[in-house]
């Protein structure tokens, strides 16, 4: 073979395969027909379909007629659900835990400070551990810095293949920060640590209002650095949420009181003793995340932890996100960030309603980061991320048979079928101990 | 005596509207039609089930006990201090009043084995216990129990050593050899004074002791290791010096050598879906257990965690799907042995745990709904015969001394 026509073919190959790559880019129209589907937005519509093309949701029903030329999937005996939101994760920020150079979730800051820290441009949009969490029915992620004082920004990321700019679907959804363990934040008590977020938010004020004068250094020393002032100012002004990380209930009530007084927007994260204080959690409108698979005081600021506080939270009126708090290896390390469905069975099972607990996972993070009229339920003009189910989704026999990510279904294999499959067989050792 | 309920025996098939019997701390009988005793408790398992009390081979609850944290000094896991201390014993460490014990035993957990952590080459001997409130930690040891000894592979013991050594896997290795070296000399001094006992005995040493035991076959090493091929090393050593590994635990490769695991009589203490989380975990695969399960080796659902512990049916459940999912089919029947029997054998207690058969341990679980769904609780908890934990009447429900006044008492509903 001359090199000349290997050249000709290698182009021809490389031809087919960007074709290829186009149709798989999500131009064709599919209508997933006969399940029984959740649209979470609205009742169950049984013997439904879901119509998809060129990565939205077109149509959502009972009695809809296929287009002609869709590709045509029959879920009957199915579940049709939204694509699942983690509202808490590092993926995509920590590949191996263990290995630095694979982290990226968190920031040095000035003084534990970091709000300028935007956690997502660091985010590795090669993850390995995208596709497992995909394959488990996870389409959208929230991830959030962590670390010291005011962690940084938490963005929403869908798992799409592609370039930075096409994972991240809104950003900044919240600033980060904990309110309960001093010592991280760089205070020596409680009492110390409020202290020191009364004086920044304070000092945000004053450097909204004498900008000028600060960059004159007219002014007096301010409690962080000129970027992390400038990105707290939208928080101040309730326009951009501050997430709280916070267990013990008086620190949640110390949490409260800061809002108060500075008119911030809340979401509480952890919330482990949040049931102690549900009423004036719901009472005050701040949304919480946390999960239902933990209820061993791992510390003395949560005592209270139990499995049924996202239940009973809910009960008394609180907006729940599910998010993995098993700790160890479990639903909070990037790998296991797939376990939300098990985090949402865990919650029926302790005592939430299963259309609470789906609504906690899909449609209610996706409110509260702002991104509803993207995805977190199935609409008509939504990205299509849409999964169908071979039952209920939260009972582990139950596989997540199609995930589509706005519109696209993802047939490229993962490292971990591909180790499985590799060893599925083995061969023969030369080794005999 | 409990009726009517589905009985998963982990010794053969299920039984539907099975009935099994409990007296004196024994299963008494199990079958279709049992006749009750005129002062048996008869409870009606209409729609329940019913499994052997689960067993964790991998527990380092009491010795890290609730709350952790810095400050709180309830971590005795880890003696850091040197990478062999085979003279350490994990009983002297746990804490009988922590406030994990009795939630593993509200997740259907009868037995576990507390580990020496796996910063050391050799890290100690574990303890045996049953899941029961005692205020001490010789009431709960299994009695009867065999030790076991914890060994660890790769990055844990190079990393905590890295400036003293070893500070590599080769380091490690000679550092186990080194071990079985003097363990070796130590055992033929021993037995050769019991045998003629004349003159002086030689020196105890307590490491020596230990791993003396392990050579002569009544302690089982307990080796935690990720990679295939440093498993692989493990059984040369252990070849060498003439023991026998019982089970690798965490074992995240094990897929890649379950048929040289089969072949040798090792067990796999492992994960259902933890990985990533560091290099030598990176290959994790979620079909794992089933491929181990396959091969013919023993596969053993295992924790390493106080709360993954609590819900060992759960994990059980996502590694079954797992292999379903990879055409690895795996049954119920299969999946429930990998929580109680197979894991009983890691401890070297199947003749008295780990199945429901008659004669057995009266250490019986009464499940809400099929243990491998996720919204299936245990409802009822024996060990010995004795209701441990009831969650219909949470006022007889264990609580710590630890728990008085600070922890507020929980709705288990």
């Amino acid at each position: 073979m001359t090199t000349a026509t290997m050249t000709a073919l290698a182009r021809h190959a490389m031809a087919a395969a960007l074709l290829l790559s186009a149709s798989y880019a999500g131009a064709q129209t599919v209508a997933i027909t006969g399940g029984r589907v959740f649209p979470v937005s609205g009742p169950v519509i049984e013997n439904g379909t879901v119509i998809i093309r060129d990565g939205k949701i077109v149509a959502v029903g009972a009695g809809l007629a296929v287009p002609d030329g869709a590709r045509t999937i029959n879920a009957t005996g199915k579940w049709v659900t939204p694509g699942l939101i983690n509202s808490a994760s590092q993926l995509g920020l920590s590949e191996i835990g263990s290995v630095q150079s694979t982290g990226d979730a968190s920031a040095q800051g000035q003084d534990q400070v970091a709000a300028a820290f935007t956690v997502w441009e660091g985010l590795n949009p090669q993850s390995m551990l995208f596709a497992p969490a995909r394959d488990e029915g996870i389409t959208t992620v929230v991830v959030m810095p962590r670390g010291g004082l005011i962690w940084g920004q938490a963005a929403v990321i869908t798992l799409v293949d592609g370039s930075l700019t096409d994972l991240v679907t809104r950003a900044p959804v919240a600033m980060v920060a904990q309110v309960g363990s001093p010592g991280q934040g760089g205070s020596g008590s409680r009492g110390e640590q409020l202290l020191r977020l009364r004086e920044l938010f304070t000092d945000v004020r004053f450097f909204r209002d004498n900008r000028r004068a600060f960059d004159r250094a007219e002014t007096r020393g301010l409690a962080a650095s000129r970027k992390d002032l400038e990105a707290l100012i939208p928080v101040i002004e309730g326009r951009l949420p501050l997430l709280v990380a916070v267990d013990k209930s008086s620190d949640i009530e110390a949490t409260l009181r800061l809002g108060r007084e500075f008119g911030l927007r809340l979401m509480l994260a952890g919330a482990a003793e949040g049931w102690m204080v549900a009423d004036q959690i719901a009472a005050a409108r701040i949304p919480v995340l946390t999960g239902a698979m933990n209820n061993i005081p791992g510390s003395f600021s949560s005592l209270g932890q139990r499995q049924d506080n996202a239940a009973l939270l809910k009960r008394a009126g609180v907006e729940v996100l599910l998010i993995g708090n098993a700790g160890g290896g479990g639903a909070d390390e990037p790998f296991n960030a797939r376990n939300i469905k098990q985090e949402a069975g865990n919650a029926v099972a302790y005592g939430m309603t299963w259309n609470d607990a789906l609504r906690a996972v899909t449609l209610t993070p996706a409110q509260v980061f702002g991104v509803a009229e993207r995805t977190g339920s199935l609409q008509a003009g939504h990205d299509a991320d849409v999964v169908v189910w071979g039952g209920d989704p939260f009972e582990f026999t139950t596989r997540a048979e199609h995930v589509f990510v706005r519109g696209v279904e993802r047939d490229v294999r993962s490292r971990q079928e591909l180790l499985t499959e590799r060893y599925k067989t083995l061969p023969p050792s030369r080794w005999e101990p | 005596m409990i009726r009517n309920a589905t009985i998963m025996t982990a010794a053969g098939p299920a039984m539907r509207n099975g009935s099994i019997l409990l007296r004196d701390g024994k299963i008494v009988e199990i079958g279709a039609t049992v006749n009750a005793p005129a002062d048996a408790v008869v409870i009606d398992g209409t729609g329940k089930y019913v499994t052997p009390g689960l067993i964790d081979t991998h527990s380092h609850i009491g010795a890290g006990g609730a709350p952790g944290g810095q400050g709180v000094l309830l971590n005795d896991v880890n003696e850091a201090t040197s990478p062999v201390t085979a003279h350490v014993w994990v009983e002297h460490s746990v804490w009988p009043q922590d406030v994990q014990l009795p939630r593993v035993l509200e997740g259907g957990v009868t037995t576990i084995q507390v580990l020496p952590g796996s910063a050391n080459l050799i890290g100690g001997r574990s303890a045996i216990l049953k899941v029961v409130p005692s205020r001490t930690v010789q009431g709960m040891k299994f009695p009867g129990a065999r030790y076991g000894l914890k060994m660890a592979c790769g990055e844990n013991p190079k990393r905590v050593y890295a400036s003293r050594g070893p500070s590599t896997r080769m380091g490690n290795v000679a550092g186990y050899r080194q071990a079985w070296i003097g363990a070796e000399r130590y055992r033929r001094s021993w037995d050769n004074w019991l045998a003629k006992r004349t003159g002086d005995a030689p020196a105890r040493d307590l490491g020596n002791e230990t791993l003396a035991e392990v050579l002569r076959g009544n302690i089982l090493v307990h080796n935690h290791c990720y990679r295939a091929d440093e498993m692989a090393q493990m059984i040369d050593i252990a070849n060498e010096f003439g023991y026998k590994i019982r089970s690798f635990h965490h074992g995240v490769e094990a897929y890649k050598i379950a048929d040289i695991l089969a072949r040798e009589g090792i067990s796999g203490s492992l994960w259902a879906d933890w990985g990533a989380f560091k290099v030598e975990a990176m290959d994790a695969v979620k079909a794992n257990i089933a491929l181990v399960d396959r091969a013919g080796a023993r596969a053993i659902v295992h924790s390493d965690d106080a709360s993954g512990s609590q819900r060992l049916n759960q994990e059980a459940a996502k590694a079954m799907a797992a292999g379903n999912a990879a055409g690895i089919p795996v049954t119920e029947d299969q999946a429930i042995k990998w929580i109680t029997l197979n894991a009983a054998w890691a401890l070297g207690l199947e003749d008295r745990i780990g199945s429901l058969e008659q004669g057995k341990n009266a250490d019986v679980v009464l499940w809400t709904d099929n243990p491998f769904s996720v919204y299936s609780k245990p409802e009822k908890v024996w060990i010995d015969g004795a209701m441990l934990f009831d969650r219909l009447d949470p006022n007889q429900n264990w609580r710590t001394d630890f728990e008085l006044g600070y922890v507020p008492r929980r709705n288990l509903r």
